[in-house]
């Protein structure tokens, strides 16, 4: 480099503040909600957050990672299962069981990876869509797990409808907030500079001294724990599970479908495709597969004619970039 | 009776390799998997179901109309879409057939309703051979073996022999030289996308000849397509049957064990392959990519 000259590496914009103060400010909004106790609105919040927090991990793998994987409905399953079997088995308070599922779940994929990290590519996403029916048809064999017909959350009854709710909102927002901000501040740092380079080329990130066995590993667990979180509070809420619902391939389309229509391999996108799923779920509430069929479509086209997704046209026409895990050379 | 369990697993193996067989020849030729393979397969068996309504033919006789149909769409597809996708890496066209598969599945829950189907072949499906020694077999499998080694030899010709094969080979192994000794890919890959739907579509009505089937049988057909090309390796197209044959046999012998057991033994045979033999078993290159 030429002595004298000034390079200065800005990693905070304009930009990036007001995407922090409004981040700030919904945050302060989803606490303040309960004051209103209009349970409706939490409870599509807290669907509305599930989606999200599904969509961010899908995202860290496959956009930031290069994992695209079919089977995070293993993890969904999972977590779920795990819910169940440590509340109404194990005697562990419900609500605290959540994350506590979140971590059987990462605990699952140490053992995962070994298999599924032999397949490189298109190979790896019908790996793990494999690996995630096995999980399916393990659990649907289990007669502790109630076979086909799948459980009951029984450790919430003795709690009022309105408590398990608000607890319930509590989390979710917990969970949505702690997703957004790990991810973000995960890619912001050192690892994540690794796992974008690895992303982008392994041979050179490799021999540049990033470990990329290590790198995609923590990746897929980090995916794990939050998708197995996800999936106990999805059941949280709904409380009767079985191995076809929570397992079900499902749960990866709509993520795929928000992430892919969102914006892949950027933070806003994620939010941006999980608001529009959301209402486009709720307008064609009535009209059955249509609704899959629309999405899966749309989904399509964004990915043959904008590969970016609508945030990434928003981000490209305006240099727009709320929360910004580049690093911009100023001079 | 295990021989007998054996035997049947065998014959199940010929249906799967012809659905492993249009999976490994496009990935051979275009380095493209294509997720709604197994949904294309349940397709061509709905249409099936029409053309038989319609023109009150025997399910194997729409075979004259559905394989041309599906050709037709393969040809379509690979051309309008998936030919821009190649060259932008792996994740595009995972995703936009992905998103197919969704489609295709939740068309037909539209068009059909939820309801199970089944292709009635007027008595073949029930009839038996048998062997000598107290040993039947169905004669509908056996059927089904037959035709998957007889379509496996056509490609085996069609891919060694032909001009056509040659293209495909060059395209496999160099598509930027094939290019530039005369080869168009954008056709190219349409007859394989093309051939490769054909082949499915005599695997989807031999299927919805042989069990019933729902809107949402194709993932499963997928995967163990899937399965059957990677425990026979790779690039060897009699490894595919290999391959079909021994997740077949997996999968009626679990069955055989305890009820729920088929799909998951064939699933746990599999993953063990891959673990003790990540190249398949009957490779013909040792490096899997």
């Amino acid at each position: 480099m030429r002595a004298g000259a000034t390079v200065r590496v800005a990693r905070t914009t304009a930009a990036s503040r007001a995407g922090a103060g409004g981040a700030a400010l919904v945050v302060a909004g989803l606490s303040a909600l309960p004051l209103t106790g209009d349970a409706g609105l939490m409870r599509a919040i807290v669907e509305f957050i599930t989606l999200l927090v599904l969509a961010q991990m899908w995202n860290l793998l496959a956009g930031y990672a290069g994992l695209v994987s079919i089977g995070q409905q293993a993890y969904i399953g999972l977590g779920g299962y795990a819910l169940i079997v440590l509340a109404d088995d194990c005697g562990v308070n419900p609500f605290l069981a959540v994350p506590l599922a979140g971590v059987v779940a990462a605990g699952f994929a140490l053992p995962t990876a070994a298999l599924v990290f032999r397949f490189r590519d298109a190979y790896f996403a019908v790996g793990t869509w494999a690996v995630a029916e096995v999980y399916r048809l393990l659990v649907a064999n289990t007669d502790a797990l109630g076979r086909g017909t799948g459980r009951t959350l029984k450790a919430v009854f003795p709690l009022a409808r309105e408590t398990r709710e608000l607890v319930t909102y509590a989390i979710a927002v917990a969970v949505g907030v702690a997703a957004v901000v790990a991810v973000y501040l995960y890619l912001r740092s050192r690892l994540g500079l690794g796992l974008m380079a690895v992303r982008d080329s392994e041979p050179a990130s490799a021999s540049l001294g990033v470990d990329v066995f290590r790198t995609k590993l923590a990746v897929y667990v980090v995916a794990a724990f939050g998708t197995g979180t996800t999936g106990a509070l999805l059941y949280l809420n709904l409380l009767r599970i079985s191995p076809d619902a929570a397992f079900s391939i499902n749960w990866t389309a709509y993520t795929i479908f928000i992430v892919v229509i969102g914006g892949l391999g950027t933070l806003e996108g994620p939010i941006v495709g999980a608001l529009v799923f959301f209402l486009l779920r709720r307008l064609l509430a009535d009209y059955g597969a249509w609704y899959m069929i629309l999405l899966g479509t749309l989904a399509v086209l964004v990915m043959m004619r904008y590969p970016q997704g609508l945030w990434g046209l928003v981000a490209e026409r305006w240099d727009l970039h709320f929360f910004p895990v580049q690093r911009r050379v100023q001079r | 009776m295990w021989v007998d369990t054996v035997v049947q697993g065998v014959l199940l193996g010929g249906l799967y390799a012809l659905f492993a067989t249009g999976l490994s020849l496009i990935f051979g030729v275009m380095r493209l998997v294509n997720l709604a393979h197994g949904d294309f397969s349940i397709l061509a068996a709905f249409i099936a179901v029409v053309v038989v309504q319609t023109l009150e033919l025997n399910p194997l006789m729409t075979l004259v109309l559905v394989v041309p149909i599906m050709a037709a769409i393969g040809y379509g597809l690979q051309r309008l879409a998936l030919n821009r996708l190649l060259g932008r890496g792996i994740l595009p066209a995972v995703l936009v057939t992905f998103g197919l598969s969704i489609v295709i599945q939740n068309g037909l829950l539209e068009t059909f309703s939820a309801d199970s189907r089944r292709l009635n072949a007027g008595g073949i499906e029930t009839a038996s051979v048998a062997l000598g020694g107290g040993l039947a077999v169905g004669a509908f499998p056996l059927l089904t073996f037959a035709v998957a080694v007889l379509l496996l030899v056509g490609l085996q010709l069609l891919i060694g022999r032909s001009a056509i094969g040659r293209a495909f080979r060059a395209a496999s192994d160099d598509g930027v030289t094939a290019r530039l000794m005369g080869v168009d890919p954008d056709r190219l890959y349409g007859l394989a996308m093309a051939l490769s739907l054909a082949i499915v579509a005599v695997a989807g009505i031999f299927l919805g000849i042989r069990t019933t089937f729902t809107f949402s049988s194709g993932p499963d057909r997928l995967l163990f397509a899937f399965e059957a090309v990677i425990i026979g390796g790779l690039g060897s197209l009699w490894g595919t049957l290999a391959g079909g044959v021994i997740l077949g046999v997996a999968q009626t012998a679990g069955a055989r064990l305890s009820p729920g057991w088929g799909v998951l033994t064939g699933h746990l045979v599999f993953l063990a392959v891959l673990l003790l033999r990540p190249s398949g078993l009957f490779a013909k290159s040792r490096r899997v990519d």
